[in-house]
């Protein structure tokens, strides 16, 4: 019944990662540990939420992080309340914020990590099959492009932004 | 203003200052490096962090940040224990992490989250929260509206009762505001503001710990308050047995007294301490020296009279009993004034016992019927909420209700 904590800023996550990827590279022999190491053992999602919302779409965010000591790629994910997930990416288009579904997926550094966040990449559940309410807890499955997935819980926030990238071509907003 | 009377002021104050400055200027500063105490590293207050979790709620026997506000609300209509568990786990999420000096999920300014400050958010239920909970049956008997008490009360509606409260405290002034706005975001989907009210108190560094604060019709404040760590402290205060949503639980009545400072004023110093039975300056009982004296209601003067009067606040407000006693953890207020300078001022009455009934009815049905300090008092908001227990870390605040 706990909802996910962050303990460190993430810029601190980040040199931990880093020093964790480097104490991994140097106790093995090869660096062959890809081998015995899947990418959803060393893929955590830090502080996820999801916008609660009326509507039929909303957006997941939080912090990819890659303990390991190569890249992996996020190729889709997949949610229980919602048949359709794309990854989106937000780019300026025409001098307004506009957001795309992101082709290439998302790519995690070694040791490194990525921000899904308003105004941002983050994950768009879409044709929602229920409101998903403040303090609601979403299951969502990461797919990584070695085929294992990652399942986490994000919760739900009453959240104000990100407004703009739910229907940039109805011009509602 | 005329030119040579400015001129005169600057001869007589700012220009001598300058002149003295400009001649003496180097020695006067490395005199006052000298002579003044070490400054406190200037981050010291801001990242002070009072721990989240616990058996208890923080910020009842928490040492009194400077700052605070209390925030109550009205559940919506339609709210059931399931949205109620979903509200209290995504403020106590909240609250883990802003105490902590962390931003809280979908922080949009998390930067100002860094310096907690000693940051303590701390729940109440009112007594309609067990209501909309589905737990009507576990609703503390004494946590209700408190009785009329028409002798003093002057209720405004608008400061009056609440289903949630959220006691925000810390020793910085962004920190609460900051906590405040995260809080209510958070909480408004399921109900709405009822009231908010803001006080303070002695700004950190200005009063020593543990020292009791005056309020703003210049009294110690607060000198009899049992002493976190005590006995007496545990057994007045928290409830220590019981069921688990009960056991390490307490109550907090908040009253908002008015202070008539304008007719206060038109008292000569001897009428005030006569009033509360204290002096001004210590804070002495009438029959003693220092604060913590104890008072001699047996004492009489020369005429044979009550050194402290049979009506004054002391006498009337008195708790033998150290077990019986109240905390009290007051804020002051201070509104702006009227278009004629009368003050809105006075304070924002936090008392904290085990038992309303048992603790603090027994105490407001006596200075409701006698008390020399009513004329100058005047009771204009109250509301009455159970502190639940705290929750270990990955629990809720609220929890035991619900189980």
């Amino acid at each position: 019944m706990r909802l996910p904590r962050i303990h460190l800023p993430v810029h601190l996550t980040l040199v931990t990662a880093l020093l964790v990827g480097a104490g991994a590279c140097a106790s093995t022999d090869t660096g062959s540990d890809t081998e015995s190491v899947t990418t959803e053992s060393v893929v955590t999602v830090q502080d996820p939420w999801v916008k609660a919302t009326e509507e039929d779409m909303t957006a997941v965010f939080g912090t990819l992080v890659n303990t390991g000591d190569h890249e992996v790629t996020v190729t889709g994910a997949s949610s229980p309340v919602a048949p359709v997930v794309e990854i989106h990416e937000v780019v300026m288009s025409g001098g307004a914020m506009a957001m795309q579904e992101k082709a290439d997926g998302i790519t995690i550094p070694a040791g490194g990590s990525h921000l899904l966040e308003p105004g941002g990449d983050h994950l768009m559940l879409m044709e929602l099959t229920q409101p998903i309410h403040p303090g609601d807890e979403v299951s969502i499955t990461l797919t990584f492009a070695d085929g294992t997935t990652l399942e986490f819980q994000a919760v739900a926030k009453p959240f104000a932004g990100g407004e703009e990238t739910y229907h940039p071509h109805e011009g509602e907003h | 203003m005329s030119g040579s009377r400015v001129s005169r002021r600057q001869l007589l104050t700012g220009g001598v200052a300058a002149v003295v400055g400009g001649v003496t200027g180097g020695a006067a500063v490395a005199a006052v490096g000298r002579s003044d105490p070490p400054a406190p590293p200037p981050t010291e207050v801001g990242k002070a962090v009072v721990p989240f979790y616990g058996p208890h709620q923080a910020g009842v026997a928490t040492e009194p940040q400077a700052y605070a506000s209390f925030v109550a609300f009205t559940l919506a209509d339609g709210i059931d224990q399931e949205a109620v568990i979903r509200m209290l786990r995504l403020l106590t999420d909240d609250a883990a992490r802003l105490t902590q000096g962390e931003p809280a999920l979908a922080d949009t300014e998390p930067e100002l989250a860094v310096d907690p400050a000693r940051l303590t958010v701390t729940f109440g239920f009112g007594p309609g929260f067990f209501d909309a909970a589905g737990v009507p049956e576990r609703r503390p008997a004494s946590v209700a509206d408190l009785p009329a008490f028409p002798s003093i009360d002057r209720l405004q509606p608008q400061w009056c009762g609440g289903d949630l409260l959220l006691q925000i405290c810390a020793d910085d002034p962004i920190t609460v505001a900051h906590a405040q706005r995260m809080l209510i975001k958070d909480a408004r989907p399921f109900g709405t503001v009822r009231w908010v009210q803001q006080g303070f108190r002695n700004s950190p560094g200005v009063k020593k710990p543990g020292q009791t604060q005056r309020n703003l019709m210049g009294q110690l404040d607060g000198t009899t308050n049992p002493v976190p760590g005590t006995p007496e402290f545990d057994a007045a205060v928290w409830v220590n047995d019981g069921p688990p949503w009960l056991r390490h639980s307490t109550t907090l009545v908040l009253r908002r007294i008015r202070m008539e400072l304008e007719t206060w004023d038109q008292l000569g110093r001897w009428e005030k301490e006569m009033v509360v039975g204290r002096r001004l300056d210590t804070g002495a009982p009438l029959t003693g020296t220092a604060e913590h004296d104890a008072p001699d209601f047996d004492a009489t003067d020369d005429h044979g009279l009550p050194v402290i009067s049979h009506a004054s606040h002391l006498r009337r407000a008195h708790v033998a009993d150290p077990r019986m006693q109240i905390l009290r953890r007051p804020y002051n207020y201070d509104g702006p004034t009227d278009p004629a300078g009368r003050p809105d001022s006075g304070l924002i009455f936090a008392s904290y016992q085990a038992d309303v009934a048992r603790q603090f009815l027994p105490v407001q049905h006596r200075l409701a019927e006698l008390d020399l300090l009513n004329e100058w008092t005047t009771p204009i908001g109250s509301a009455v909420f159970a502190i639940p227990p705290g929750c270990e870390e990955g629990g809720w605040i609220g929890e035991q209700l619900f189980r």
